[in-house]
């Protein structure tokens, strides 16, 4: 009798539920969410990236062609929201939706129904937001920031803080299924120093994420309450401080940055030594990094506030801690330099994206010293210099990184390889325009045009237009991404192999292309020799 | 003073100060002209062009035209030169490693995966590199935060969308009733309208295009002076920024910042807000008209005289809080006075 109850359990965890709304809707399973949030990833990427577009479609030459001031900073407000919280952040938790549990061989996430939940969330919390769009009086226009008192200026604040309080709600309880799982639910053999990088990566980031979102929380709900309720959290007429919203949100909004670049860091750690067809360098270092910069990420929040007047000590002990963050930045970067030196290099999309992510990040990282600066700050501040270093970070960074990841392990979950030749074009289309797009903003900043406004000095015509065309192919580059993971998807007729890559090392790779719907239902033998960093003795 | 002496005596000086401020820097410390001179060809590039700034193509931060500004300018070309020489050193090795361990050429990888002595160095050589930009930015901060001995005082206000600048004192002495506000030029507001037709390359103050930089009226400086800003808002966040200064400082409602300038040169400075303060965010520029001490105090006189008596005058400023209306001060004027 026990034995027939285990067989048809068995049976029923190798197939998914067939009805469309029960698998989709209803599903617990691991493998199924994050499918669910890779595929809102890309929509939000695409629903961002066209405020992008317009944007650089306003920014093309001097004058006004296309819209109105207000709604300009309703694009760029919006642009920043759907691509940090509906592109980036979502991206992130679907990878690790996918590929942790199958990493650390468990059978799925911690808390399933929790899983769900936090996934089935985001639609609403986007629709929301997004819906402020078509309200009377528009959406938030003070920029993601929003900074009191001008978002308390805006009619459709409460909207806004509601559906951020919704994100925050779905990122937390992922944050916990995630922390959940790794320490919990590692197979045998499986210890926490033998971990994949990226496992390593999500732990830390979910650690941050439980500790600055409900801080976001807190700031947006005092805005709520300033606005609504009478309070002066911020209103200097009744006794309170604009500048502490910013100290607040700052607090959160620090740590978020690093919630953006720690998994991709993850990310490249995987995918440099499967291509260089050596163990990643210096695995301990690696993961000392990783925390490292997580706990820098706490202390050194006032560097975005260098011009709101603080005092000379606190300014210069938020930049020699800004400053300190580059030495375990340098220590990542030169340990992929170093795990790729000696190697067998080959290099299929994923790696190239993965090389383009380590030299354009490091660009982002030099502008991110050089605006540690204080005094250098001072002109760097609130220019196109500061939206040029956060585009390296986390377009050529971040979604870089989702990029490599995603061919990486396209075939995995799909069982398909995608198209070899097609992925290499969007790789050097997006690689070549993303750099059109965004190196002459260093310039356009340096030379004194402020962000975040839609017109400007016909001295800043040339380079905008430079800036709007690469925006433009940058944009229509990416429609050959989503037609390389459709065809990947629904048409590749080419069977993946389990291992797929020559290099690949990890328990992920052990497992069927497609894996199973659900995978170690029986935990699996560790050998050490398997692992991704190989010798875990270092 | 017409607009065309304006701009010749704006971008005149300008040649001056990069030369000025070049050969200036090579009398500082030891160590500051050994990284002057690391990043002389980045200097060469992108500094050495004698022209107003912002300019077309302009590729670098511009030197400015105070006494302080040249520290901001200064610390960007080291740190840019640190960077570039890093950049080129790491994304070297980079390619080194991708053409010459190409599994399509025949490379084996090697087993190792750990190195303590390379990570001890590329761990502590960071460090002394950022210990020395810190020790050199901090100097920076030390001058900047000192507003001791100022000779001046304006008080700068923000506004959704314009500034208003009240001169406070001058040589120890209070002033009385000099204050107006600043606002985009009638020409640039009117070209700036959605679908208005008008070209903004025509947006000129003699042969400068200064189309979302201009104002009707400037706020009148004295060159070689210690002038102390205090600088405050009356609704949202705005940002006070003189790239020309080398610094901006936010305007924020309930609190006054401050922070100080000392210009060089004679000349016409713009800049604009850097804090998104709503719609016409990109519509409040700001400009200095930074005339001799002599000038200054005739300048003054006058508007004290010309404020004291007329009640009328009081009311032209406040006028110029209806945005896009008649402009009493012709709009091409680059200076007032």
């Amino acid at each position: 009798m026990a034995h027939e109850a285990t067989h048809d359990q068995h049976d029923d965890h190798h197939h998914a539920p067939q009805g469309f709304f029960q698998r989709w809707v209803m599903s617990t399973n691991h493998k199924d969410i994050g499918t669910l949030y890779l595929i809102f990833s890309l929509t939000m990427f695409f629903i961002g990236g066209s405020f992008a577009m317009v944007i650089r479609a306003e920014l093309f030459k001097p004058g006004l062609q296309l819209v109105q001031p207000y709604f300009f900073n309703e694009m760029t407000t919006m642009h920043a929201l759907v691509m940090i919280f509906g592109a980036i952040m979502p991206a992130f938790v679907g990878l690790g939706n996918w590929m942790i549990p199958m990493m650390v061989g468990a059978p799925d996430m911690a808390l399933p129904r929790m899983n769900n939940l936090s996934f089935w969330i985001l639609p609403f919390a986007f629709a929301l937001l997004l819906s402020t769009l078509f309200l009377p009086g528009g959406s938030q226009a003070g920029g993601w920031t929003m900074y009191p008192p001008l978002s308390l200026q805006s009619s459709s604040l409460a909207y806004t803080v509601f559906a951020i309080h919704l994100m925050g709600i779905s990122s937390i309880m992922g944050a916990i299924n995630i922390i959940a799982t790794i320490l919990n639910m590692r197979a045998p053999g499986m210890d926490l120093l033998k971990m994949p990088v990226f496992v390593w990566s999500w732990l830390i980031t979910a650690f941050l994420l439980i500790a600055v979102m409900p801080v976001l929380a807190g700031a947006v709900t005092m805005l709520l309450t300033d606005k609504y309720f009478g309070t002066s959290f911020f209103n200097p007429h009744g006794g309170g401080d604009p500048v502490l919203y910013q100290h607040v949100f700052w607090f959160f909004g620090h740590p978020e940055v690093y919630i953006m670049i720690l998994p991709a860091f993850g990310i490249i750690s995987e995918v440099i030594p499967t291509f260089s067809r050596k163990p990643i360098f210096g695995y301990k270092a690696m993961v000392f990094a990783i925390a490292s910069i997580a706990f820098l990420s706490f202390i050194v929040w006032a560097h975005h506030m260098f011009a709101v007047g603080l005092p000379m000590g606190a300014e210069i002990f938020f930049m020699y801690a800004t400053m300190l963050i580059a030495v375990p930045t340098g220590v990542k970067v030169f340990n992929w330099v170093a795990t790729m030196w000696g190697g067998s290099l080959s290099f299929e999309t994923p790696m190239l994206f993965a090389i383009a992510f380590v030299i354009l990040f490091t660009i982002g990282g030099f502008s991110g010293l050089m605006l540690a600066l204080v005094p250098a700050d001072f002109q760097y501040h609130d220019t196109y210099f500061v939206v040029a270093h956060f585009h390296y970070v986390l377009v050529t960074g971040a979604a870089f990184a989702i990029m490599s990841a995603t061919y990486y392990w396209m075939p995995k979950w799909t069982g398909h390889m995608y198209n070899e030749f097609w992925g290499k074009v969007h790789f050097w289309c997006s690689v070549v325009f993303v750099n059109v797009l965004f190196f002459p903003q260093h310039f356009l900043g340096l030379a004194g045009m402020p962000r975040r406004i839609p017109d400007y000095n016909v001295a800043f015509a040339d380079f905008n237009m430079i800036s709007s065309i690469g925006g433009f192919l940058f944009g229509a580059s990416q429609l050959i991404f989503l037609g390389v993971i459709v065809h990947c998807a629904f048409f590749s007729k080419k069977k993946a192999t389990d291992r797929v890559w020559e290099g690949a090392r990890g328990l992920e790779w052990t497992l069927s292309s497609p894996p199973p719907h659900h995978s170690f239902t029986v935990p699996p033998v560790v050998h050490d020799e398997e692992l991704a960093h190989g010798h875990v003795n270092d | 003073m017409t607009s065309g002496s304006i701009r010749t005596d704006g971008t005149g000086p300008d040649g001056h100060r990069i030369r000025d401020g070049r050969s200036s820097r090579g009398g500082m410390a030891g160590i500051r002209r050994a990284v002057v001179a690391s990043t002389a060809i980045v200097l060469a590039l992108c500094a050495g062009l004698a022209q107003a700034d912002p300019h077309p193509w302009q590729l670098n931060m511009g030197r400015g035209a105070t006494t302080w500004s040249g520290e901001p300018y200064f610390l960007n070309n080291v740190a840019l030169g640190v960077c570039v020489v890093i950049g080129v050193l790491v994304f070297g090795a980079m390619f080194i490693a991708m053409f010459r361990f190409r599994k399509s050429r025949g490379a084996v990888a090697e087993k190792w995966s750990h190195n303590t002595m390379v990570e001890i160095i590329w761990t502590t050589i960071p460090v002394i590199i950022l210990m020395t930009l810190a020790w050199l930015a901090t100097d920076g901060m030390r001058t900047f935060y000192d507003t001791t001995g100022s000779q001046m005082t304006v008080k700068v206000t923000g506004y959704q969308w314009k500034w208003r600048y009240d001169y406070v004192d001058y040589l120890g002495k209070p002033v009385s009733k000099v204050g107006y506000m600043s606002k985009l030029d009638a020409l640039s507001d009117k070209t700036r309208q959605l679908d208005s037709g008008l070209d903004p390359y025509a947006v000129k103050t003699g042969d400068e295009n200064t189309y979302l930089l201009n104002v009707d009226k400037p706020l009148v400086l004295p060159i070689h002076t210690k002038i102390r800003f205090v600088i405050t808002s009356e609704d949202v966040i705005h940002s006070w920024w003189m790239p020309s200064f080398g610094w901006k400082m936010d305007a924020i409602p309930g609190i006054i910042n401050s922070a100080w300038t000392n210009i060089n040169a004679a000349g016409t400075y713009r800049g604009q807000c850097a804090e998104l303060c709503g719609q016409d965010h990109g519509f409040m520029p700001i400009v200095v008209k930074a005339v001799s001490k002599e000038d200054f105090a005739k300048w003054l006189a006058a508007q004290e005289q010309a404020n004291a008596p007329a009640p009328a005058a009081p009311a032209a400023a406040a006028t110029a809080a209806a945005p896009a209306t008649a402009q009493v001060v012709a709009p091409d004027a680059g200076g007032h006075g």
